[in-house]
């Protein structure tokens, strides 16, 4: 994660311009592997249709902005996920989708293989608590990104503390 | 055939076995395992029988398991359990196979037999530490290749570290590892 | 690597599939050798979401696990608590002291929603498997209706997915007010929707082309290999343990069992993608008239409001501390076949061990025999008529 890029004042229109590109074709890295994913899957598709927020899902960690971690993590699965987040480009942005996600959720106690939380791989931006999050969550959730979104922009500063959808 | 008929049956290729019965009405044919593959093919093979399908292989560990007496455990030993199911006759039976708990435990696999059975016996033993000599890929199916211990026995202890970083589980302080 | 290995493999390439990949419906890593465009090896990797189920059974007591049942398969939640809730019963019903007996309500509740939930299952089957042959708008067709399935269960239930509702003894609560209204107003307007369904692509001739003659999985292959469910059926078997090992209340309803019969025509073979295809479209329409079954017999609620279907009854929860020592091995079918546990008690309030045997497990163990000779893009057509689900995979 780069250190904070300090303030760009002679390119805060250019930036201005980027950002409002930037929150309004929000793609998100479909990075589905429990029960979180049929939620992503759900709200992707027809009633609440993340495409009209300009959210598309991409296959490619490559051409994504935003990883939506959507389900349980595993000590095996640990160090792909790490390997997708290193692949995505700059200015990249994580969703923590679900308690699994959050905090190894349910299986957090008795469990030998998960792992309670991601952020011990990769630093989230926004946790979205549920098991699994309804639809309404996650675009709130969204809707918190692109506020950090435009305020990383603007200030050049990116908040390392995450925000937790309540 | 019903389950006593057709061990009756069994019985009189193989005399050495033995019938289990629990509190709940489960049978179970207890095989030694030299035999296994031989009583197999016995019950694959043989009109009379017919097993085509292996519904489901489970692990067992019988270390903690309590006896008929109080606060005295089966001891020291793992079991497979394989539920067979004939699509021919549409009759059921369980197999018991016994061996002891130690870093050596092995039961000769049944997958020329059921192909189905090589990746059951791939997580038993993965999860349980028993080898099955003959089948194809006798490597861990569930968890990753260089993880330590069968997860599924008794006295399985949960790791501390896996992969360079820390694997903590009360208090959530994870300060070690390559990412932190 | 020595000389004569790169001789020997220097055309075939390794293909790695996953674990993040698209097609592959979750975390499945396929380790594919080609040769060109055509498989050589096949090597499935499973494991990514082993979240050791099994082992926190053996830590919870018996109703602390009803939860954990919903992540082992969360496509059909319903059916998984439904398939573990028959499970301890039956164990429980070995003896007469520990017998349970479940209200006829609870009953009729239980079947009506497990095929609710069969259908949206099959639903996000079906157009999973159109999408992965490129055909996005099916998908979007199969989840507008699992919406409404989403919402009738959400009113009763509480949540959209992981439900939790059907446990040890009965279900958790009544139905929602209103529930057998808006459950028939949906099974009428979803027959025209799977008519228009099935115009849109079932029908298509690039679709069936790409689907027929493909991945065929003949009966002795099915039985030996452990296929289950609508994959079995598909091959040709015409078994259902719902009819052949009926339990709750399947004996008193009557439906057909559909069987692949090679519904692709002429290019079509049974056992085909095509015909697993098509035996879930029809498993659809058996549920649609099982759930109308199910609403006629419905009695009606009782005039008591406590615990009016039994739900975390107190007998229940006493007959638990001390079940019958053994085990049981229970035979349920879910939309992705029989799911099995294999239940063993030691006579105390937490079960010894608990086995859950999963069709979509079985499913995998053909991988490594019939996908070498496959085309790459067979494969994905494969994997998704084979309708697996991860996590019910690795548990």
């Amino acid at each position: 994660m780069p250190g904070p890029t300090g303030p760009q004042v002679l390119f805060t229109s250019v930036d201005d311009f980027l950002n409002w590109g930037r929150t309004n074709s929000l793609w998100f890295l479909q990075f589905a592997t429990a029960c979180c994913g049929i939620e992503l899957m759900q709200t992707g598709c027809s009633r609440f249709d993340t495409d009209h927020l300009g959210m598309l899902p991409r296959s490619s960690p490559r051409a994504s902005d935003v990883m939506i971690v959507a389900g349980t993590i595993t000590h095996k699965m640990a160090s792909r996920v790490r390997i997708l987040w290193e692949q995505m480009a700059e200015p990249r942005w994580v969703i923590s989708m679900g308690s699994c996600a959050n905090a190894g959720g349910p299986f957090s106690k008795y469990s030998y293989s998960v792992l309670n939380g991601i952020d011990k791989l990769i630093p989230v931006d926004v946790y979205v608590p549920g098991c699994p999050p309804r639809p309404e969550a996650l675009i709130d959730g969204t809707e918190v990104l692109k506020e950090r979104i435009r305020k990383y922009q603007m200030f050049g500063i990116r908040d390392t503390e995450a925000i937790v959808i309540e | 055939m019903n389950n006593a008929e057709l061990f009756s049956a069994l019985l009189v290729v193989y005399p050495d076995l033995s019938c289990e019965t629990a509190d709940t009405g489960e049978i179970l044919w207890v095989v030694p395992a030299e035999r296994l593959v031989d009583v197999a093919c016995t019950l694959r093979e043989d009109e009379a029988f017919a097993f085509d399908s292996l519904m489901c292989l489970s692990g067992l560990d019988l270390s903690k398991y309590p006896t008929a007496e109080k606060g005295v455990f089966v001891g020291d030993l793992l079991a497979c359990v394989y539920h067979l199911h004939s699509f021919t006759h549409g009759h059921e039976a369980a197999i018991k196979v016994v061996v002891p708990k130690n870093e050596t435990a092995s039961i000769p696999s049944v997958e020329a037999v059921w192909p189905v059975a090589g990746w059951f016996e791939r997580e038993i033993l993965d999860l349980y530490g028993i080898d099955f000599p003959g089948n194809h890929d006798r490597t861990r199916l569930m968890m990753p290749k260089d993880w330590v211990g069968h997860p599924l026995r008794k006295d399985y202890e949960y790791p501390q570290t896996y992969g360079g970083w820390d694997l903590k589980r009360d208090g959530q302080t994870f300060t070690s590892g390559p990412y932190a | 690597m020595n000389h004569a290995s790169l001789e020997q493999n220097d055309d075939l390439i390794t293909l790695n599939m996953g674990p993040h990949h698209p097609s592959t419906h979750g975390v499945l890593r396929l380790v594919i050798q080609t040769d060109g465009e055509m498989v050589r090896t096949c090597k499935p990797e499973i494991g990514y979401l082993h979240r050791s189920i099994e082992k926190i059974g053996e830590n919870l007591e018996w109703y602390q696990f009803v939860p954990y049942t919903d992540r082992v398969d969360y496509v059909c939640s319903m059916n998984s608590n439904l398939a573990y809730a028959l499970g301890v019963e039956a164990l429980l019903n070995t003896k007469p002291e520990t017998a349970v007996e479940i209200p006829l309500r609870a009953e009729c509740i239980r079947v009506l929603f497990a095929e609710l939930n069969r259908i949206s299952s099959h639903l996000v089957s079906v157009g999973a498997a159109a999408m992965d042959m490129g055909a996005y708008t099916p998908f979007l067709h199969g989840v507008t209706q699992r919406e409404f399935i989403n919402d009738i269960l959400e009113k009763t239930c509480g949540a959209r997915l992981t439900y939790n509702y059907i446990c040890i003894g009965g279900v958790m609560r009544d139905l929602h007010a209103g529930a057998e209204a808006e459950i028939r107003a949906f099974l009428d307007q979803l027959e025209p929707a799977m008519h228009s369904f099935n115009a849109l692509i079932s029908t298509n001739t690039i679709f069936r082309g790409r689907f027929a003659g493909v991945g065929v999985i003949d009966r002795e292959m099915a039985i030996a290999y452990g296929m289950v469910g609508p994959n079995l059926r598909g091959a040709g078997v015409d078994w259902d343990l719902r009819r052949d090992r009926p339990y709750g209340l399947y004996p008193k309803l009557k439906f057909e069992v559909p069987v692949g019969k090679a519904y692709a025509g002429s290019k079509g073979v049974v056992g085909d993608c095509y015909d697993r295809y098509i035996v879930r479209l029809l498993e659809i329409v058996e549920s649609i008239k099982l759930c109308r079954q199910v609403l006629d017999m419905m009695p009606p609620p009782a005039e008591k409001a406590d615990d009016p279907i039994g739900g975390h009854r107190v007998d229940v929860t006493k007959k638990l501390r001390t079940p019958p020592k053994g085990g049981l091995y229970t035979r349920v079918e879910n939309p992705r076949g029989e799911t099995g546990y294999y239940i063993v008690s030691d006579g105390t309030k937490m079960p010894y061990r608990m086995k859950i045997r999963t069709g979509s497990f079985t499913s995998m163990t053909i991988f490594e025999t019939l996908v070498p000779g496959m085309m790459v893009s067979d494969v994905v057509a494969f994997i998704g008529s084979l309708d697996i689900v991860l996590p019910e995979v690795d548990r």
